[in-house]
């Protein structure tokens, strides 16, 4: 095929993912856009295949085969609860590939001395680095989520300098290759020292801002496709990157925004340093404070309210509890119980993840409220249900200063005649803090497994 | 057309795509985020054509090809693997959408 037809049908692939991106902005055509976007890929692939350039055909079918096989497996038998880390997974290799190709065009063109122009030594630089620091750090991210090592900050002395100190012996080495140093070892030493940068940007965030972090890698390993595009003069790499970069990018800063915490807090912070101390005086006041009930106290008070609240957190999500909240939902509606869903715009572990889930239990759309129409409505709750949720409903959040989610908004579920919470233990959260709503007066705690706990809970009311 | 031309139209459409992309998002309901964070994670996946042309190319030595192929199966891992994903996250508002208007 020629270089122009090639270019036009390239062109194809890039408007399909501008239309998958609009069409992605809105829940009514969501779907679509993702499947547009996927149909242009499928053209790009095939695209690829034409060119005269292209001639090793069954190794990388192979290739494809492996891969394909791998992500198509993996994202059908993974839970809904689970998505995050896939999707800070599937990040993480593309940044991958990215750094890999930066990785081979080096090695094939630093040999010729005077083939490597100081443009393409700058792109090669850049993706190399780039795509190591998102292979690395979504790996993290991923094994934070999937709680292969633990969601809380990791932090030790002078890390901020060791970071920083990394950064610009990345930076030096990156510099070389931009300016035409061609030894092979300087391209492995700035993917490896960008390896370990990644590891250990990553590591000092805690689990609750995984979310933020998913989504700046995500716009980064966009980054990387775009200096790949330059350094294989390939428009679709570039728009198609920068694209994603730049939108990544604007996704991150929203939902930041959502969570009320800066990209430089989240970043920079070590959310939850605070927390040993927090943590110590709170155990130290929680005996006798901490009221404990049975399902049935729970299931009459439940049963006798005019007006229920569930909110739904990870606990649910871990659970798999959603198709039973459903149930109980729809036994204290039939006894003229008024429910009603509040959802935190970062309940559990994503934003949207608790509407992608009461979604699968087909709970009515509008039993949902979001949290501005859910706040207005704790004062005339009589029982608020806390499922699996902490963080989200921490006053602290909007009463003591020293909290590190001071600032962010919360669901006051304290305004409520009675709080309920389902609980494991008395475990902090995901965040690491203590939480104060626990010890409050109006509040009961219903410990066990939220899916079991729940089901008890339909039983007892089923007896009331 | 001579590299430095090329260079130059190169970093003009990169500069027209950051405009774009910070526009076409804008205005996104919180509950998008995640299935759109995962739906342009799906999209960076083209580095799979980068990955195709360096390990298809006719190269002298065969660890630039091995490189190369790595390269193709992860980026396959991501473009299959992200639209999957985001396929069965938007899978569930569509069921959502449908129970609107029964109550």
């Amino acid at each position: 095929m020629s270089r122009e037809a090639t270019n036009l049908l390239y062109l194809v692939t890039i408007v399909t993912f501008i239309l998958a991106l609009r069409f992605l902005s809105n829940p009514a055509t969501a779907r679509r856009g993702n499947q547009i976007g996927a149909l242009g890929m499928l053209l790009a692939i095939g695209v690829t295949f034409a060119q005269n350039a292209v001639m090793s055909y069954w190794e990388i079918i192979v290739g494809m085969a492996i891969g394909g096989t791998f992500g198509a497996v993996a994202a059908r038998k993974v839970r809904m609860t689970a998505m995050p880390q896939m999707v800070a997974l599937f990040n993480g290799v593309g940044g991958g590939a990215a750094a890999l190709i930066s990785l081979a065009e080096f090695h094939n063109l630093a040999p010729d001395p005077g083939t490597l122009q100081k443009d393409i030594s700058t792109s090669i630089m850049l993706s190399a680095i780039i795509g190591s620091i998102s292979f690395a750090g979504s790996l993290v991210a991923f094994a934070k989520l999937q709680e292969l090592i633990g969601g809380r900050p990791i932090v030790y002395p002078l890390q901020q300098a060791t970071n920083a100190l990394l950064f610009a012996a990345i930076a030096a080495v990156g510099i070389a290759i931009a300016v035409g140093a061609e030894q092979q070892w300087l391209i492995w030493a700035v993917v490896l020292g960008s390896l370990l940068f990644g590891v250990l940007f990553v590591l000092p965030i805690g689990g609750a801002d995984m979310p933020v972090v998913i989504s700046l890698l995500n716009a980064f390993t966009g980054l990387a496709a775009a200096a790949t595009g330059f350094e294989l003069e390939n428009n679709v790499l570039i728009v198609s990157g920068m694209l994603v970069g730049a939108s990544g990018t604007m996704l991150t800063i929203l939902m930041g925004r959502a969570m009320n915490r800066s990209i430089g807090n989240v970043l920079f912070g070590a959310f939850g340093q605070v927390a040993p101390s927090a943590a110590a005086t709170a155990a130290g006041g929680a005996d006798g404070q901490v009221r404990s009930a049975s399902a049935e106290d729970v299931a009459v008070m439940l049963a006798y309210a005019h007006k229920v609240v569930f909110v739904p957190g990870y606990g649910m999500a871990v659970a798999q509890a959603q198709h039973d909240v459903r149930a109980l939902a729809d036994l204290l509606e039939s006894r003229g119980v008024e429910v009603s869903y509040a959802i935190h715009p970062v309940a559990g572990r994503m934003p949207g993840h608790m509407n992608v889930l009461l979604a699968e239990a087909n709970v009515p759309y509008p039993q949902l409220k979001e949290m501005d129409d859910a706040n207005g409505e704790f004062t005339r709750t009589d029982v608020a249900l806390v499922i699996g949720a902490n963080d989200v409903v921490n006053p602290d959040a909007r009463n003591n200063q020293g909290s590190p989610i001071y600032g962010m908004p919360i669901l006051n579920v304290d305004q409520s005649q009675q709080v309920v919470v389902l609980k494991r233990s008395m475990s902090p959260g995901f965040a690491g803090i203590e939480n104060p709503l626990f010890l409050n007066p109006k509040t009961v705690m219903l410990f066990g497994d939220a899916k079991a706990s729940v089901e008890k809970l339909a039983a007892s009311v089923k007896t009331v | 057309m001579s590299h430095g031309l090329l260079l130059t139209f190169e970093i003009t459409i990169l500069v027209l795509a950051i405009f774009l992309g910070f526009e076409v998002i804008s205005k996104v309901p919180t509950l998008l985020h995640t299935p759109l964070m995962s739906g342009t994670n799906a999209i960076h996946g083209i580095v799979i054509v980068g990955a195709m042309l360096v390990a298809g190319a006719d190269h002298k030595d065969t660890l630039t090809t091995i490189i190369g192929l790595i390269a193709v199966v992860l980026a396959s891992a991501n473009v299959v693997g992200g639209f999957v994903v985001t396929d069965r996250m938007l899978e569930m508002f569509k069921k959502r959408e449908r129970r609107e208007p029964d109550t």
